[in-house]
């Protein structure tokens, strides 16, 4: 899962840098993806997963690096294939 | 309980005084002069109005949230500019007291705004970023001697020149991302602001906020550890809508009140009629019931956040769509209601030196769209509302 998270960060979060620079739990938006592209992140995400995040996750923590985006899409019974 | 709701009931009846006694009749003075509302402001440190809601143990009053919202709306009804400066130190008051993280130079400096009254404005709006707040230019910069410096463009400074300390946003260092900011507060021996043009606007004229080229030399005490991102959705922003709201409702509720007052003037002049602008004030009157229910709509959510100590809850999307929407329904429907009641008094509140003139609150409110600007904040909303769920 972590691979296609990664894929997807690389798509839509339009980050300045590669993404295989960075590691798991680096952040984010301290490298660069802005409010604006972590909502089209959220969105692909939902879309590739077919889930939908709840209000309570829709916020900066959740989506701040590849391990906290992995362990959100855990909670919400994403299997890790 | 009972002895703070007392202390924050005679704060507010202070605060009332000070509006009625003092920035009211200054108010037209200090509209056609563009100057500074020093009577109020200092009528405000007499009342040790600057430290209301630092907590007690820092040497405020440890007043609530509410009080503070209040007291913009009742300085709102007298002196819109006056209440805009209040509004705005709080503002930085109220997001220092909740994230400085045990910093002891942050907790001394509480006590020294305290002690000396002191008046702290903000320096986040940039040249460059496009109106975004959420991203800066300007970066803290090494200097030579383990120092810090600073040198940012600003397009206003509310009251900069009369500010004893400024709450600056900059990037973390000098190779950091624009989204990467920290917050800085820099004291008048610290800071120099070279002004940038002239101050002669439209509307809100006493708040003084020319753009200015700000420098700035401080050590890393004075850096705040929490990363602006956190401070942002969790105070500042909501703060600020929730305190301006407030205020502005306060510049349309006076608006409203002196349109009732021409109508019963009308009336008393023939008692037998009811007077055909009495209509327009009923339908005047609904207006202003709507920009009341937004604005205390917004300040119940931020007072829940607090009641329930969770901030968390401020962070997320749906509480940011709804803290954007106050400032952009409120900024709205506020000069609607004081048009509204230019269309009530006719001819007579057109004339600027009438007791029924609305002309100074119509241009006061004109200014609420503007501050961080509806457009950029509706750009927000539509994205936000993209994927947030139950808003």
């Amino acid at each position: 899962m972590t691979a296609r998270v990664r894929q997807i960060i690389r798509d839509h979060a339009r980050l300045p840098i590669d993404i295989d620079t960075l590691d798991d739990d680096d952040d984010l938006y301290q490298a660069g993806m802005t409010s604006h592209a972590s909502v089209n992140l959220m969105l692909a995400l939902e879309s590739a997963f077919d889930v939908e995040f709840p209000d309570a996750m829709l916020k900066r923590s959740v989506f701040e690096s590849v391990t906290s985006i992995v362990e959100a899409l855990d909670s919400l019974g994403v299997m890790a294939a | 309980m009972t002895l703070a709701i007392d202390r924050d009931q005679a704060f507010l009846t202070e605060i009332r005084r000070i509006a009625d006694e003092v920035a009211g009749p200054h108010a037209d003075a200090v509209d056609r002069e563009a100057r500074f509302p020093v009577e109020a402001v200092s009528a405000l440190r007499d009342a040790q109005a600057l430290s209301g809601f630092i907590p007690v143990e820092y040497g405020g009053q440890g007043l609530s949230f509410e009080t503070i919202a209040t007291a913009c709306y009742e300085l709102g009804r007298r002196c819109g500019a006056s209440a805009m400066v209040f509004a705005m130190h709080q503002i930085q008051v109220v997001t220092i007291v909740r994230h400085l993280e045990g910093s002891p130079w942050y907790a001394d400096h509480l006590r020294d705004v305290a002690r000396e009254q002191r008046l702290v404005a903000s320096v986040t709006s940039e040249i460059g970023t496009g109106g975004d707040l959420g991203r800066s230019i300007a970066a803290v910069t090494p200097d030579d001697g383990g120092g810090y410096t600073l040198e940012k463009a600003a397009p206003t400074v509310s009251y900069g020149a009369y500010a004893d300390d400024l709450f600056t946003t900059v990037r973390r260092s000098p190779d950091a991302e624009p989204g990467d900011q920290v917050l800085v507060l820099t004291s008048r021996d610290q800071h120099h602001l070279e002004p940038q043009g002239t101050w002669d606007p439209l509307g809100m004229r006493g708040t003084c906020s020319p753009g200015y080229q700000m420098r700035a030399s401080f050590g890393p005490e004075r850096i705040l550890a929490a990363p602006f991102s956190t401070v942002a959705v969790e105070s500042m922003v909501p703060v600020t809508h929730v305190l301006w709201s407030h205020l502005w409702l306060g510049i349309a509720t006076d608006a409203f009140d002196r349109s009732r007052a021409f109508v019963r003037a009308q009336a008393k002049g023939r008692p037998d009629v009811v007077p055909p602008t009495a209509a327009r004030l009923s339908q005047l009157m609904a207006e202003l019931a709507l920009l009341r229910g937004v604005v205390s709509g917004g300040l119940r959510e931020f007072t829940d956040s607090i009641a329930a100590d969770d901030r968390e809850r401020l962070s997320t999307m749906a509480a940011i769509l709804r803290f954007n929407n106050l400032k952009v329904a409120a900024s709205e429907q506020a000069p609607r209601v004081c048009q509204g009641a230019l269309g009530v008094t006719g001819i007579v509140g057109f004339k600027n030196d009438t007791p029924f003139s609305v002309g100074r609150h119509i241009r006061d409110s004109m200014s609420a769209s503007l501050m961080i600007a509806n457009e950029r904040i509706h750009q927000t909303n539509a994205s936000l509302l993209l994927i947030a769920k139950d808003v």
